[in-house]
């Protein structure tokens, strides 16, 4: 169910091809091609779990308005070659209007393809490149999706140039020549949804991945030192890093596990230097021990977590936001921590610069909660706007005798002393310990602690970045969504307003502490609730209902990955919801 | 001034007033004595100096000293020694552990912290046994050693931590004795003072679990040769001793891994113009 209209200026486009055929190259020089016709865009790369040699798509929508989902159905699918074409098929939606570019050389398009009745024109990608020396299929079907979208040639050029920058002039004229092969062959084509030409714009804008922009979110709030071992979809955000870092003058060190990676940066941030490392869930559980101890020795740290589909290595190629749970509760003993979650590609620069905030304010572990479909698309937005956190850790600078690092002081954020500090030596303790930081198994102590860590996290004030709240606040009907879903379940409610249907949209921020008042009052008037969410389990759904004691029914709608949500799924769900 | 001239008081000014858990008779006290022993005759001042430990008896070091400590979980402590040093080179890191803590739950982290030599020194207090939890066999156990977990023994051979730090690629390698406060104290001052990763493999009875070990006074000896820088010799000199050689038995020349901070960083805001459309 798709009620976007062409007029409005939007297409999804899918172009797929076996490793290595080059589709993720042509998608990335289209995204950057309609970032300079003024466009937005969104492109996600689709791969299974082999890195070369499978099959591969790149799925790009461009919009003239804010992009934040996948589209209902791709307009324009270009085939280079149906390699393993059925093993998703279903990532890619077809209605009878959709273009089919199909390259005769491939034989006969596959039946899955066939069967959506999808218009399907024939166009010899292969032999065309054969006519260039040089030329590949990819650059003729990059040239002929600029063509019939409406993207302007210079844009194209400037695109080729930048991304093949380094690779020399040469093999810059034949993709430019075999680009251009394919933009004169698709004037002869009929397709309805070209782009109007842009406008300009005021805003200026980025085009960024949610993994560098949770990076950049970083670097943004002090992280001078990330230690980190690979995992997929999270790696781009600590090969940013390295490079990053290296330029503000910080360091990235790759380590030898991630139960390495996690002690490592709170090595670092004991020494005084804000540390992150960033993981997905499998990693993240491997941490969790070591997250306690930086809970219990009160020492400041930030876990990125780009979530996949679990449990186990499960899905690491696809979206899901099943690491809620272990997020939230995984922590052994009474641990209080902060778990936060950006909302959409942009935000993952302010949530990732607002937790380590968070982290270095009250002296804890602070959890990000990204996933793969923000960390891993990569978009045209505004440009993020730069809120300056004053952030400062609680330090001391000279001391006196008697430095009880552990002190019960007022709010639970006691002065830490950097090594360094003459007279403040102290044992940083994962024991239970007294204020001077001595093991102790008193039963004052640990109450005493326990208190301390959880009222500085609990009385601290989150003010009004702890949710999003949005669209429509006066209508009684509410949807609560988190992270990612928040993107489809915006457009889904932009269609339904278009039919008269308003909503509320509350998108938390901060997950943990939990914030049962300022959800109750969020959700002051509402006589009910959807909660939307990407996990098998209904892992939101059932924390809200536990943990906020929500002031009106509540229903779900949940599902797993690894299909993205589509705005025209929501929009099926949210009408059937509100009419029931 | 060496380790013998060093003022009892000196060395004193190193230690906690916090009072030691351990058994009387451990060997950790005396280790415990000659760090302080080290400090003092390198002249460090307490708070420059770091003493990372994970969990375990000899684990419990970083309380009983007057310097800053880390007190974190089993087996990591070589991590976030690592993590420290790289953020703060200006410090001197120390890491105490026994032979549960680094060769069992932490020996992957032993072989990459010897690998990657960052300038650390890794004390590692060798009872060849679990002491805390009391009495269960531990990596460096001899597989005949009759205990409650494994009845008749591990049947399994013991890991000569030695050679895996120089195949691994340690810089300083060496072996005391607790009973040889003096002896120990020189090799950590050693340690200290060679750039790059140091592993000191301490014998520390554990009187309590492994009483035969009261013999091991008997056992040692003054290695008979002198130290090496040829990693062929020290290998076949570890790989045949019979685990009682004290003293240095390797130093290599190994360049220490450092992350190197650029002297004219940038803004965040400069590195985001890349982003820009």
């Amino acid at each position: 169910m798709s009620e976007d209209s062409a007029e409005f200026g939007n297409v999804s486009i899918a172009l797929t091809g076996s490793g290595g055929a080059g589709v993720i190259t042509a998608g990335a020089m289209l995204l950057d091609a309609a970032a300079r016709a003024g466009c937005y865009g969104m492109f996600v790369r689709s791969s299974g779990p082999q890195i070369r040699g499978g099959e591969a798509a790149a799925l790009i929508r461009l919009s003239m308005q804010p992009v934040e989902a996948q589209d209902d159905v791709f307009h324009l699918l270009v085939g280079l070659d149906w390699h393993n074409i059925e093993r998703f098929a279903v990532e890619l939606p077809l209605a009878a209007n959709s273009l089919v570019i199909a390259d005769p050389a491939n034989g006969p398009p596959p039946e899955v393809i066939i069967e959506t009745g999808a218009r399907i024109v024939e166009v010899p990608l292969k032999d065309m490149a054969k006519a260039v020396p040089n030329g590949r299929p990819n650059m003729v079907a990059l040239g002929l999706i600029a063509g019939l979208t409406g993207l302007p040639e210079e844009t194209l050029q400037a695109a080729l140039a930048k991304v093949l920058e380094g690779k020399g002039e040469k093999a810059l004229q034949a993709s430019l020549a075999a680009a251009l092969a394919g933009l004169a062959t698709s004037a002869g084509l009929e397709f309805d949804r070209r782009l109007p030409a842009a406008t300009g714009h005021e805003k200026s804008r980025w085009q960024i991945s949610g993994n560098q922009a949770a990076g950049l979110g970083a670097i943004r709030g002090g992280v001078r030192f990330v230690a980190a071992y690979p995992i997929t979809p999270a790696t781009e955000i600590l090969e940013w890093l390295a490079a990053g870092l290296a330029k503000v003058g910080g360091a990235l060190v790759q380590a030898e596990d991630e139960l390495a990676s996690i002690n490592m940066i709170i090595g670092a941030s004991y020494g005084g230097t804000p540390a992150l490392t960033a993981t997905s869930g499998p990693g993240l559980a491997l941490m969790t021990e070591s997250i306690g101890l930086a809970v219990a020795s009160e020492v400041p740290i930030v876990v990125i977590d780009v979530m996949r589909g679990g449990p186990s290595t499960g899905i690491p190629t696809k979206s899901e936001q099943s690491d809620l749970n272990i997020a939230l509760f995984g922590l052994h003993g009474d641990a209080p921590h902060i778990v936060v979650a950006p909302a959409s590609i942009g935000d993952c620069v302010f949530t990732a610069n607002w937790a380590v905030h968070l982290a270095e304010s009250l002296q804890v572990p602070a959890l990000v909660l990204s996933d793969q479909f923000l960390g891993q698309s990569r978009a045209i937005i505004d440009q993020p706007a730069d809120l300056a956190f004053a952030t400062q850790r609680l330090t001391v600078e000279t001391v006196g005798d008697g430095y009880r690092r552990y002190a019960l002081a007022a709010g639970g954020v006691s002065p830490m002393a950097i090594p360094g500090t003459p007279g403040g030596q102290y044992t940083a303790e994962g024991l239970e310990h007294t204020p001077r930081g001595m093991p102790s198994s008193q039963v004052t102590d640990h109450v005493a602690q326990l208190d301390k860590r959880r009222d500085k996290i609990l009385g601290f004030d989150y003010g009004d970045h702890w949710a999003q709240i949005t669209e429509d606040v006066d209508s009684d009907l509410a949807i609560i969504t988190w992270g990612s879903t928040a993107g489809p379940v915006r457009e889904a409610l932009n269609r339904l307003r278009a039919g008269g249907r308003t909503f509320r949209l509350i998108v938390p921020r901060l997950l943990a502490p939990a914030s049962p008042q300022r959800m109750a009052a969020a959700l002051r008037g509402v006589k009910r609730a959807l909660v939307i969410e990407q996990s098998h389990s209904a892992q939101f759904f059932h924390y809200l209902r536990g943990y906020f004691d929500l002031p009106c029914p509540a229903d779900s709608y949940h599902r797993p990955g690894p299909l993205p949500f589509r705005p025209g799924e929501l929009v099926e769900q949210i009408a059937n919801w509100s009419a029931a | 001034m060496n380790t013998q001239t060093v003022s009892a008081s000196a060395a004193r000014a190193y230690k906690s007033d916090v009072k030691p858990v351990w058994c009387p008779g451990c060997g950790d006290f005396t280790v415990l004595s000659a760090i302080t022993k080290a400090f003092a005759e390198l002249g460090l001042p307490p708070e420059q100096v770091a003493v990372v430990s994970g969990i375990g008896c000899s684990s419990r070091i970083p309380a009983y000293l007057n310097t800053y400590g880390f007190h974190g979980v089993h087996g990591r402590a070589t991590a976030l020694a690592t993590g420290l040093k790289l953020a703060r080179p200006d410090l001197t890191v120390v890491v105490a552990s026994g032979d549960g803590d680094g060769f069992s739950i932490g020996g992957n982290h032993f072989l990459h912290a010897c690998r990657r030599n960052v300038d650390l020194t890794y004390i590692v207090m060798d009872n060849r046994v679990y002491g805390m939890t009391k009495g269960q066999p531990s990596p460096t156990t001899e597989p005949d050693w009759d205990n409650a977990l494994t009845p008749g023994g591990t049947g399994l051979r013991a890991f000569n931590p030695l050679v895996i730090a120089l195949a691994s690629g340690a810089n300083f390698i060496a072996r005391g004795f607790s009973g040889d406060p003096v002896g120990t104290a020189r090799l950590i001052v050693e340690a200290i003072e060679t750039p790059g990763f140091s592993f000191v493999e301490v014998l520390s009875p554990c009187v309590t679990f492994r009483p035969d070990q009261r013999d091991w006074r008997n056992a040692v000896r003054p290695a008979p040769v002198q130290p090496t820088g040829d990693i062929g010799a020290a290998a076949r000199r570890l790989m045949t001793d019979d685990g009682f050689n004290l003293g240095v038995l390797y130093v290599g020349s190994r360049t220490p891994y450092q992350t190197h901070r650029t002297a004219a960083p940038v803004s965040p805001s400069e590195i985001e113009q890349q982003f820009a459309v």
